[in-house]
């Protein structure tokens, strides 16, 4: 199971998609329809991005559960710190 | 024990299986202290472009879209050959695995070849923060930008340097014998590090290029 990896049709696969998604957001970034919204499609892009890497390149697709939870556990732990930096920052002029 | 005997694995491992699954977890581990590494960045990077939104556009469109676009490309096509390394060791095709090592070499050499030209190109422009830094009459929060820009980059070119060794240990490795179809492990190792580094890229790509519109 640990030596399983994924066959050479997939890895093509997921390299074209990974190109067609990187000339997807050169593409967006050119047609601007508000800050926010192309922030979110980039952000989402390269979400998508990462996660076709995670899955198939670093093949967690592949592995059990425990290698999963390791792959996770620094996601959840920058989260907890973005949720508090954020936490500061962005209520900073709510008191007078 | 006798199970033991019939899988030979070096101690203190029941089997491979057992073995291959701590070296995953040992280097998801590391990964995780990176994603923290380059996560401390990432986040000043958005306290500070929350603060100056229009500096970090203006930034941005001082930054060269095409070679940013190219060097996304030539990493995601770096990551395809070490995947297809990892396939072919597993394979017993050590000259293909060689081979495809080379390939991801020579294109993670050709990443820094075009970054080293951005910079070269910054510093001619008086883009590198310090006293010499000429804001050309955009706000001074411009050289936050510049000052985010080369951190990142460059800690992620340091990374891509590490890589590099990796690769090249990686090389002599499989040319002795140490790393082969029986011991296959530190290709899919030193490859994690590799697509990592290649995921630190997939987000600075758009947060740095692809801002100003």
């Amino acid at each position: 199971m640990h030596s399983a990896a994924p066959a050479k049709t997939t890895l093509f696969a997921t390299y074209f998609a990974l190109i067609a998604l990187l000339a997807l957001s050169a593409a967006a970034a050119k047609w601007q329809i508000g800050p926010l919204w192309n922030l979110f499609i980039a952000l989402g892009i390269a979400a998508v991005k990462t996660a076709l890497v995670f899955l198939v390149f670093m093949q967690l697709r592949y592995q059990r559960g425990l290698v999963r939870v390791f792959a996770l556990a620094g996601f959840l732990w920058l989260a907890i710190s973005g949720v508090l930096t954020f936490s500061d920052y962005l209520t900073r002029g709510w008191t007078p | 024990m006798n199970d033991a005997l019939s899988h030979p694995a070096a101690p203190p491992y029941v089997d491979r299986d057992q073995h291959s699954v701590a070296n995953h977890l040992g280097m998801w581990t590391f990964l995780a202290t990176e994603i923290l590494f380059f996560g401390g960045l990432f986040t000043g990077y958005t306290v500070l472009r929350w603060a100056h939104p229009h500096a970090f556009a203006e930034g941005s469109r001082h930054l060269e879209f095409w070679i940013g676009t190219a060097n996304t490309a030539v990493l995601l096509t770096s990551s395809l050959f070490v995947a297809l390394a990892d396939l072919a060791i597993k394979r017993d095709d050590r000259r293909a695995a060689r081979r495809h090592l080379v390939a991801a070499g020579l294109l993670g050499a050709a990443f820094l070849g075009l970054k080293g030209f951005e910079y070269f190109q910054k510093f001619q422009e008086h883009l590198v923060p310090g006293s010499g830094f000429d804001a050309h009459g955009a706000q001074p929060a411009l050289q936050l930008f510049f000052f985010l820009y080369f951190l990142m980059t460059g800690l992620h070119a340091l990374h891509m340097l590490f890589g590099l060794g990796a690769i090249g240990w990686l090389l002599r490795q499989i040319g002795r014998g140490a790393v082969s179809r029986e011991r296959p492990d530190a290709v899919a190792i030193v490859g994690l590090y590799w697509h990592f580094v290649d995921c630190v890229w997939i987000f600075l790509y758009p947060l740095l290029y692809l801002i100003g519109g």
